[in-house]
């Protein structure tokens, strides 16, 4: 009996709606915007449809979906969720419909931008979908041309010139990808003999298991990885291309890239990295604490100096994913747990932020906070909005970020117990510039220039509300999220006992990578 | 009925969370339905919190048997993370100080806010207040505790913003949640190892793990756990160096200062302190730091209050000053004393502190008492409140302050004799500033340019009520056996030390005959004219300078570093980065010429730039293979 392809609906939704919006004329703006939020108002509904019905029980890939595609390099078009996966797909679909509604007042080339959208949508879900690692590159490299051209023609910039920041965002995705490239090619090669490779990440990762990867080819491999998705998910120091990336970009592309492209790099790390090259994790573990923790401090501290809100939420996410870094250098089941929750809380919040940001600029054709002052005397949304993302960065129990920080926390002291503590004084400069802000650009005496300023209405309204009820329900709620990602990660925790004592990365000591794997 | 009270006290918190959910989204428009759901709720919570109170004698609920109900919120790993709400006579005790001043301060609002377009705003806001402050006392886990206490920053964070439209209250606001931050970081990490180290956050499980780890492993953890969680106090509780924000809370509607920043929430500190007794008082060195802070509190805030001319600058001193004798007593193992003083403060400052609002009611929002005088004509009974809440917060027989402040500085003289001594003169430093405040408010002649006229019955009755219980709640906690029913360890019935007793009612006497001898007569303002001029006045008056220290530490080293930072994020890091960048492209210039959209042309030109950056880096990694493996040994 062939089951329904729930996930092919799911990665195949938005491509269809965007192949109908790019053969209708193009007078008919109102029915692309309708037809893409139609899209992806099935897509959200299907994704909470399997985030019910999955089993957590069971565990492991669920709703299967098997095809041979070029069978002589063993890829094949191979989908399955778990529980790492399944709520970073929620996430995805849930920024995805927030987007579009963000977009709802694009004039400019609308087939053209709702087009490129539902692109870029399909290409990061699909990320969460793929079971293969080809199918994985293909589906994140996918996504980097329709953000490229997007900031180009959508854009806005304030720092540089909006087709360099455009530039800085691209090479920085390509060249990541390319390094990452080679990590995979390597594992790809040394886990099987010639005639039986695949890119399958369950057989690879048995492989590895089974000490079919060197010691020596996995401490590389990892390496290559770290660099390439440490790029994507704004480590330092590359995090350079996020803030004028984020900033320069169009509302609903700073939403996507920030709430869930970032995210693939986490998310790769730990399918492919840790999955696949657990000791390549464990070597390179402490590298990865200290560049978390510099990311956590660094970047808030930067953020601190911003006076354009685009930046200093684009510097924020950079330190954020200080937290999502520090928990998954920890190497162990707590901390993993925190740092995929914390990727879901993050994406939801700062999804929202960027959705705020984006009305306010477009009604004020301001975003500095400078220029910006008592909003909340005539934009009671778009207060509860700032409000709401703004507490929720800051950590602010109740709301969903705060659970998985603490979980984070808590994993990762017993690994690194200084750069924990100092990660967690992040808190108050975290509070510091998000209350000047909101101070600012909130609060203070009713001024000429916004009379008559108008708040969000109808199809505005709804990326606050669906961003909204996530961000307050998991908060309120955290088991709901948590159970699912524990039910995900706890197939790691034979794997982190085998690298326990691995060796780590030393000033100290060299360690013999080409001595075997350790026992 | 004690038995139904008892098994649903977890609605205790959850009425005002209705109350909440109902006016924020949906009556928020009706000032008054939105006051009626909000104080119905609250007589609700009210009512429970009474039977619950007689349940803990009926079902003899003490500190060591405490009746738990308890949830899985989440499961972190192998630690559970508890939700519930736990009954014993600590709790049992700010259950009813919470709702019973939470009540009459609600009563008092509707009428104090019903010129105020924001009523119905204000009420969903000190709702969520009310609601999280219960959730903090009825906390069966640090985990709890800490989420309601971040919950109660928040309320507190929005009421003193609540005027929004002023500079000074939004910046009030922002000090006093980044100041108690600075406090709550220290008190997560110690809910962190506790987590850790013991593996879960409840507190009748850390009660039994405790003393056995102690024993088997020495305090040195648990000394660094306790300051850490201590940190978390000082900031809540106003203590000194955190105590800056609590004068700038002002800011916030007085029934605001009322409830949040005199009579509850700032206890909160104290609060923590108790429920964790079992941690704090097996490090000896935590214990003497609590009593230090508490006793430089006290004293270091009543000096300050001497000299401070706003009406609710001397209450937010005195408030202060009062928290430092909470946190000393219960650092000196006078726990039940602290938590009596914790009680009989709630109900005379929060009276005192709605007098206060009924003055600026009356005199159009005027706040300084210089401008004030002669009000006790005009104001016969605020002025007889006021006089009942100086009594009282003096010490005099048989006022609430007396009895509690006594078994303080019993315990002070028993443990310490310069803590004795200086908490002693901060008696007199008490009873002086506050009969300075009525002197001159009241008395003598009127200094102000309005008709002051008595407020109307929505906001005399909770006056009233709260002077009635601060006559009762002394005598009846001191021989009701109040130390009887909250303590922690050996139950002590306290007698009243008469030595003590008389020598604290003889100073405080003093301080009044000091503050009529000063400020009695007429010619108050040339007096305090000629004071001004020298310099320890100006030192003391302002504030010993310790927000212009940290102001200048946030403009000069916070801010310039974030400002250096961001030049080296933009060209240094940046640079580095484009640098590279353009190499792997090849050419130089391409970063800075104008983009002009061939798309193809770009990317032809990454995968070239690419394919060099690759070579370098695999170039790179051989390299450090050959050397021996370690990247760096």
């Amino acid at each position: 009996m062939i089951s329904f392809p729930i996930l092919s609906v799911i990665l195949l939704t938005p491509l269809v709606a965007a192949a109908i919006i790019a053969v209708l004329p193009k007078r008919f703006r109102e029915t692309m915007r309708q037809l893409a939020a139609f899209a992806m108002i099935v897509v959200l509904l299907l994704v909470l449809f399997l985030y019910v019905d999955y089993d957590t029980a069971a565990g492991g890939m669920q709703y299967t979906e098997y095809l041979p595609w070029i069978a002589d390099l063993g890829v094949a078009y191979s989908l399955g969720i778990d529980g790492i996966s399944l709520p970073l797909l929620l996430l995805s679909s849930a920024v995805g419909l927030a987007s579009v509604f963000s977009s709802w007042h694009i004039e400019h080339r609308t087939k053209e931008y709702f087009v490129l959208l539902l692109i870029l949508i399909a290409g990061v879900s699909g990320a969460f979908l793929a079971r293969d690692l080809f199918l994985f590159l293909l589906l994140t490299e996918m996504v980097v041309v329709p953000a490229y051209i997007m900031v180009l023609i959508w854009g806005s910039s304030e720092r540089i010139p909006k087709s360099e920041a455009a530039m800085k965002m691209t090479i920085f995705l390509l060249v990541g990808s390319a390094f990452m490239l080679v990590g995979v090619i390597l594992l790809y090669v040394y886990a099987f003999p010639d005639g039986a490779r695949t890119f399958d990440v369950t057989a690879l990762s048995m492989s590895s298991v089974s000490g079919n990867i060197p010691y020596g080819v996995q401490v590389i491999a990892f390496l290559l990885l770290l660099v390439g998705f440490g790029s994507h998910l704004s480590m330092f120091p590359f995090h350079i291309w996020s803030p004028d990336g984020y900033s320069a970009a169009p509302t609903a592309v700073s939403m996507i890239n920030a709430g869930v492209l970032k995210k693939i790099g986490g998310y790769a790390l730990i399918r492919i990295g840790f999955f696949i090259l657990p000791f390549g994790a464990k070597f390179w573990a402490p590298v990865i604490a200290i560049l978390a923790t510099i990311n956590v401090v660094y970047a808030s501290y930067v953020a601190l100096a911003q006076k354009d809100i685009k930046y200093m939420i684009s510097y924020s996410s950079v330190s954020h994913m200080g937290y999502v870094l520090l928990g998954l250098a920890a190497l162990n089941v707590v901390s993993v747990t925190g740092a995929v929750a914390y990727m879901v809380a993050h994406g939801i919040m700062i999804a929202l932020f960027f959705s705020q940001v984006g009305y306010v600029h477009d009604k004020t054709d301001a975003r500095s906070t400078d220029d910006l002052w008592g909003l909340a005397h005539y934009m009671p949304y778009i207060t509860t909005g700032f409000m709401l993302a703004g507490l929720c960065a800051l950590g602010l129990p109740g709301l969903i970020g705060f659970i998985p920080e603490f979980t984070i926390f808590v994993g990762s002291f017993s690994q690194f117990p200084v750069l924990t503590v100092i990660s967690v004084f992040g808190i108050i400069f975290t509070a510091f510039y998000v209350l000047r802000m909101l101070a600012k650009v909130l609060f203070g005496k009713r001024i000429e220039k916004f009379e008559g300023i108008k708040d969000e209405r109808h199809a505005d309204v709804v990326p606050l509300a669906v961003l909204g009820v996530f961000l307050v329900g998991f908060g309120v709620f955290p088991s709901l999220l948590m159970d699912t990602i524990n039910s995900g990660v706890a197939p790691l925790s034979p794997l982190f006992d085998l690298v326990k004592d691995a060796p780590m990365i030393s000033l100290f000591q060299g360690v013999d990578i080409w001595g075997g794997i350790p026992k | 009925m004690f038995t139904f009270a008892l098994t649903h006290a977890y609605l205790i918190p959850l009425f005002p969370a209705l109350a909440f959910l109902l006016i924020g989204p949906f009556t928020r428009g009706d000032k008054n339905l939105s006051a009626t759901i909000a104080i119905f709720m609250m007589s609700l919570s009210l009512i429970f919190s009474i039977f619950v109170a007689m349940a803990t004698q009926t079902y003899n609920i003490t500190m060591n048997d405490p009746f738990v109900m308890k949830m899985t919120w989440a499961v972190v790993g192998n630690l559970p993370l508890t939700m519930g709400i736990f009954i014993d006579p600590l709790t049992a005790m700010m259950l009813l100080v919470v709702t019973l001043v939470s009540l009459l301060v609600y009563i008092y609002s509707a009428s104090y806010m019903a010129d105020d377009e924001g009523m119905g705003r204000f009420f969903a806001f000190i709702s969520l207040f009310s609601a999280s402050m219960l959730g903090l006392v009825g906390a069966v886990s640090f985990l709890q505790l800490y989420v309601f206490w971040e919950g109660v920053g928040l309320c507190s964070y929005l009421l003193i913003g609540f005027y929004y439209d002023r500079l000074s209250a939004r910046e009030a606001a922002k000090k006093a949640f980044i100041t108690t931050r600075i406090g709550d970081f220290g008190m997560l990490v110690g809910i962190i190892i506790l987590a850790v180290m013991f593996g879960t956050t409840d507190f009748l499980e850390l009660r039994m793990i405790i003393p056995n780890y102690v024993l088997a492993t020495g305090t040195t953890m648990i000394t660094i756990i306790s300051l850490l969680l201590f940190m978390g106090a000082i900031g809540k509780s106003g203590q000194f160096p955190l105590h800056v924000w609590l004068l700038d809370a002002m800011e916030g509607p007085t029934p605001t200062s009322a409830l949040i920043h005199a009579a509850t929430m700032v206890a909160a500190g104290v609060f923590l302190v108790a429920r964790a007794y079992f941690i704090f008082s097996e490090s000896t060195i935590a214990m003497y730091f609590i009593t230090g802070i508490g006793t430089f509190t006290a004293f270091f805030a009543a000096c300050i209050a001497v000299t401070q001319n706003k009406f609710k600058g001397v209450l937010a001193y005195s408030t202060i000053s009062q928290l430092g004798y909470m946190m000393c007593a219960v650092g000196l193992g006078a726990f039940s004393a602290s938590m009596f003083h914790l009680v009989t403060h709630a109900f005379f400052k929060a009276m005192l502190f709605l007098c206060a609002g009924a003055i600026m009611h009356a005199l159009h929002e005027e706040t300084d008492i210089f401008k004030m005088g002669g009000l006790w004509k005009k104001m016969p009974l605020t002025f007889l409140c006021m006089l009942v809440g100086v009594l009282a917060i003096s010490g005099i027989p048989p006022f609430s302050g007396f009895f509690s402040k006594d078994e303080i500085l019993a315990a002070a003289k028993v443990a310490s004799q310069p803590v004795y001594i200086v908490m002693m003169f901060t008696s007199f430093l008490t009873s002086f500033y506050m009969m300075r405040l009525l002197i001159i408010a009241f008395l003598g002649e009127n200094r102000s340019e309005y008709e002051a006229h008595e407020v109307d019955a929505f906001m005399r009755w909770p006056m009233l009520m709260l002077a009635i219980l601060t006559l009762v709640v002394g005598l009846a906690g001191y021989y009701g056996g109040f130390s009887l029913w909250v303590n922690d360890g050996t139950a002590v019935h306290e007698t009243l030390n008469y030595q003590v007793a008389a020598t604290g009612t003889v100073v405080a006497l003093l301080g009044y005959v000091l503050a009529f001898v000063i400020f009695g007569r007429q010619s108050i303002r040339k007096k305090v004219a000629r004071r001004r001029r020298s310099f320890v006045y100006q030192v003391v008056y302002h504030k010993f300078y310790v927000d212009e220290f940290y102001d200048y530490i946030r403009r000069r080293l916070v801010y310039t570093f974030a400002y250096a930072l961001n030049w080296v994020d933009i060209h240094i890091f940046g640079g580095i980065m484009d640098g590279l960048g353009a190499y792997a492209l090849g050419t130089s210039d391409i970063l800075s010429a104008p983009a002009n959209g061939q798309v193809q042309r770009y990317l032809l030109f990454f995968y070239t730039g690419v394919a060099i950056l690759l070579i370098a880096a695999l170039y790179w990694t051989v390299q450090i293979i050959l050397q021996g493996g370690g990247v760096f040994g």
